[in-house]
């Protein structure tokens, strides 16, 4: 493991424009892989990428959410915010892989879902609700890793699975920091005091029953070293997924509604 | 993102000690009226129709069957689980000033007979904010109906997560969802009844995954704060975005139900999915 960094150093590699993107990851971890478009009610959310393709010769269904490399990228792909659609996108997807029994790998990269008028109009609300709910259920192995940021809800709604894991920078969180900041504190400004505060590492996530599982990064972050951290996340998943599908379903779906289940903090 | 939902509901907050003044101003529609004509009317606004809130006492005593009501985890309280500073005063304040323990109170009780599982949040508590609690209780809630073969109405009134409970909070959204989609499973008819303000979290889980989806008039559903949207686009909303009637528009809500006919139509509702009388 590399040198221990704060929270709010982790926070300025996660927002490294030179971060990897799903689309840097995606042809040094699986093959044969082709995108899948649109939810079939809406539209075609580019915030959401959807694609059926192997992991070591099996096939898995890939549902990630999009950050852009450059302006241009990222204006298509809405800076990662995604819509009710992209939401619905996944799902469809999800419900897909059910059906012709292929495990589910979602990545998680959103500073949270999208606000807009739009999105307020389509149903944001029902849309992530929808997700959990469903993603709950699903009767094929579920499997997310958070990339860099995993947002609020907007994040949750590829976050429903039986283990998650997280890059040893990502960060996982109930708000961004400035967000949190601007609630609690009425000062933005106050955003690196919150992302100290509000426990959004890797390794609060595994201590709070969150994350189950720590992806190493290069030294100096994910940019330094584009092989070995697909190594990394690739080696990952080339464990887990098997573990996952070997296991009868009805006893994951227990241990997947038990994962979420016994979090919080409660005296009776 | 939530920040300047907050900071309405906020607002309405602060507008809702003026209830101790003879006079109601309204958040709607801005107009001032006896607060005794409103209080009569179990806080409706006489001018347009502004449901506004009410606490969970209040919510039960309109709602349940006289002396039905039978409460469940009544005495659960919030951990501290990121170790917020200042969260435990915080809670301690809201529970004086309310008379309950966490912003949602549940419990069985029938409505005009038919036995039920009834969740009511209550926004005077913290902003009606879902934490450790919140999810539990209403998990609880679904998982116990699920059992007794009981249908669920939820009452909910929140601006959100609970922001100082951190990731856990978020993870509320998962765990209540999961109960409800249990319930679901095995049958169990859930109705929804938004009441202001349906927000954040709240909406994006277990309030937007009723079979019915009910609505009291003019209150505020969404999921983005106001504000946060205004920012994005750069344009004033319309007085009207995120009201009841305007998610009724988008396909949202089944119906926007006043309250003085409330109990009546949830009693119809669950005839018809066969909860007749017998007893709890
Ligand atoms: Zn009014």
């Amino acid at each position: 493991m590399s040198e221990k960094k704060s929270a709010w150093e982790r926070l300025q590699l996660v927002h490294n424009v030179s971060r990897p993107t799903i689309r840097d990851y995606l042809p040094l971890i699986f093959t044969d892989y082709y995108e899948m478009h649109g939810d079939r009610l809406c539209g075609d959310d580019k915030a959401i990428f959807g694609a059926i393709g192997r992991l070591d010769g099996r096939p898995v269904t890939i549902i990630a959410q999009v950050k852009g490399r450059d302006i241009n990228e990222n204006k298509a792909c809405n800076f990662a915010m995604p819509h009710p659609e992209g939401y619905r996108k996944a799902l469809r997807l999800a419900r897909q892989a059910e059906k012709f029994h292929r495990p589910v790998i979602c990545f998680i990269d959103t500073p949270g879902a999208f606000c807009g008028v739009a999105a307020e109009e389509r149903g944001m609300g029902e849309a992530i609700a929808r997700n959990i709910a469903e993603f709950m259920t699903l009767r094929t192995p579920v499997i997310s890793i958070v990339l860099g940021e995993g947002g609020s809800g907007g994040a949750l709604a590829l976050g429903v699975c039986d283990e998650l894991a997280i890059l040893e920078n990502a960060q996982y969180s109930v708000l961004s920091p400035r967000g949190f900041a601007s609630i609690l504190w009425k000062d933005a400004s106050r955003e690196q005091e919150a992302s100290e505060i509000m426990q959004i590492t890797a390794e609060d996530m595994v201590r709070l029953g969150v994350a189950e599982t720590i992806i190493e990064e290069p030294l100096g972050g994910a940019h330094n070293d584009l092989d070995k951290i697909s190594e990394n996340i690739k080696e990952y998943l080339s464990k887990i997924i098997p573990k996952k599908c070997e296991k009868d379903i009805d006893v994951l779906l227990k241990e997947r509604y038990t994962k979420f289940r016994k979090i919080g903090a409660f005296i009776e | 993102m939530f920040e300047d939902l907050f900071k309405v509901v906020k607002k309405r907050f602060n507008d809702s000690e003026d209830d101790y003044k003879p006079m109601f101003k309204c958040p709607r529609c801005q107009e001032t009226s006896p607060l005794i004509r409103y209080e009569e009317l179990h806080r409706v606004c006489p001018l347009c129709n502004y449901h506004g809130r009410l606490s969970a006492q209040e919510r039960i005593q309109i709602t349940v069957d006289k002396e039905s009501f039978c409460e469940l985890d009544s005495g659960m309280t919030s951990g501290n689980p990121i170790d917020f500073p200042d969260y435990e005063e915080k809670q301690k304040e809201s529970a004086e000033k309310t008379g309950i323990s966490e912003a949602v109170v549940t419990g069985t009780a029938t409505i005009k007979g038919s036995p039920c599982v009834v969740g009511i949040m209550d926004s005077r508590y913290m902003m009606g904010s879902m934490g450790s609690v919140v999810g539990e209780k209403i998990s609880r809630a679904f998982e116990y109906a699920a059992e007794n073969n009981l249908p669920v109405v939820m009452f909910t009134a929140s601006g959100g997560a609970r922001m100082q409970e951190g990731i856990v909070s978020l993870m509320q959204m998962a765990k209540t969802s999961g109960a409800v989609k249990l319930h679901s499973d095995k049958g169990g008819l859930y109705i929804t009844v938004m009441t202001d303000p349906t927000t954040g979290g709240v909406t994006a889980s277990f309030a937007s995954l009723g079979d019915i989806i009910i609505a009291e008039p003019k209150v505020l559903i969404g999921f983005a704060g106001r504000r946060v949207i205004e920012n994005t686009i750069r344009q004033r909303l319309p007085e009207d975005f995120q009201l009841a009637e305007f998610m009724f528009e988008k396909g949202f809500v089944d119906m926007i139900v006043e309250r003085r006919k409330m109990r009546s139509v949830l009693s119809h509702l669950l005839k018809l999915h066969g909860y007749d009388k017998k007893e709890v």
